[in-house]
């Protein structure tokens, strides 16, 4: 009997310590959820005369994915985002941050493009207003352009089957604006 | 003089390496006060337990030169602060506003203090019915007179 408060708190310690260990610290709950994308202009990877905007997003659902040549972990995600575009048909928008040109476009070429466009951000500008920290990162926008789902890191093929298709299905669902 | 010719080399090369930091100049000692200050309360989050003042991860650079822009630029410590906190959250700040989300944060530790001073009221209440009874100050007094005999 007396020792039941102290093993109380034991246990109490003991699971408080579990659900921290399984925490990650490096996940940073973005602020930008449910909030109007950052508007843009930048060149794309492929011609420095063509140029987009935020404009040129809206409509339907995208999949806005940071990456860069020098990112070791871009490549791990790589053939996901291949399958992604191929067999599901998604339309992922590739924004190549504070790459240069060439590095980036060799990537492409080298390993496939999964991408409908890809924006070119050397200077990391789109980026900061992203609040990216951690590349690869990847947005989910709306059809009216709002971040419905942002993942720091390679996309999982768990998070892509758990969070990002099904959210993608009902975003499609939704009525257009 | 080859070990001369190496200490210089030695130099240039550390020069090299503070040169790449960039460090800022400003026209009032009063912005570079406040571009300290500003960059030591926020957390750089590619290495998440330095400031941006002591981080040299490529992402505390960029923030480092967009506070330097923006304090050049006349923007207010409130703006700065601001801009930080629409892109990245509260998490940048190391002393992140009360709020009920940072409600356990700031009065944990207070409700902890009050929870182990509870503990020890109750335990010292439960001594206190047992202890000192005549026995007990029977036998201190023995002993004391017995250290004090053989002198």
């Amino acid at each position: 009997m007396r020792f039941l408060v102290p093993m109380a708190i034991f246990v109490v310690l003991v699971v408080v310590l579990a659900v921290g260990l399984k925490l990650d610290p490096r996940y940073v709950p973005s602020p930008l959820i449910n909030k109007d994308a950052p508007a843009f202009t930048l060149e794309t990877l492929a011609d420095p005369n063509t140029t987009l905007t935020k404009q040129d997003l809206l409509g339907r659902p995208v999949l806005v994915n940071v990456w860069a040549s020098w990112c070791s972990a871009c490549r791990v995600e790589h053939p996901l985002l291949l399958s992604m575009a191929q067999n599901d048909k998604v339309e992922i928008i590739g924004l190549n941050y504070k790459d240069t040109r060439e590095a980036g476009s060799e990537l492409l070429q080298a390993h496939g493009n999964p991408y409908r466009q890809v924006l070119f951000d050397p200077q990391g500008k789109l980026g900061l207003d992203l609040g990216v920290y951690g590349v690869p990162e990847t947005f989910v926008l709306d059809a009216k352009g709002v971040i419905r789902f942002k993942q720091v890191g390679p996309i999982t093929p768990e998070a892509w089957r758990d969070h990002i298709k099904p959210l993608l299905a009902k975003l499609a669902a939704s009525p257009a604006p | 003089m080859k070990r001369l010719r190496t200490a210089l080399l030695l130099c240039a090369l550390v020069g090299g390496a503070q040169a790449a930091d960039t460090p800022f100049q400003f026209d009032q000692p009063e912005q570079a006060a406040r571009y300290q200050r500003l960059t030591e309360e926020l957390r750089c989050l590619v290495c998440q337990n330095q400031n941006l003042a002591d981080s040299h991860a490529d992402l505390a650079q960029d923030l480092r030169n967009e506070v330097y822009r923006m304090i050049t630029g006349g923007q207010t410590d409130r703006q700065i602060v601001d801009f930080m906190v629409a892109r990245y959250g509260e998490f940048v700040l190391y002393r992140p506003p009360v709020s009920p989300l940072t409600w356990l944060l700031w009065f944990g530790p207070f409700l902890l203090l009050a929870g182990a001073g509870g503990v020890w009221w109750a335990v010292a209440r439960d001594r206190g019915v047992s202890a000192p009874d005549a026995t007990e100050d029977a036998a201190v007094a023995a002993l004391t007179r017995q250290d004090k005999a053989p002198s």
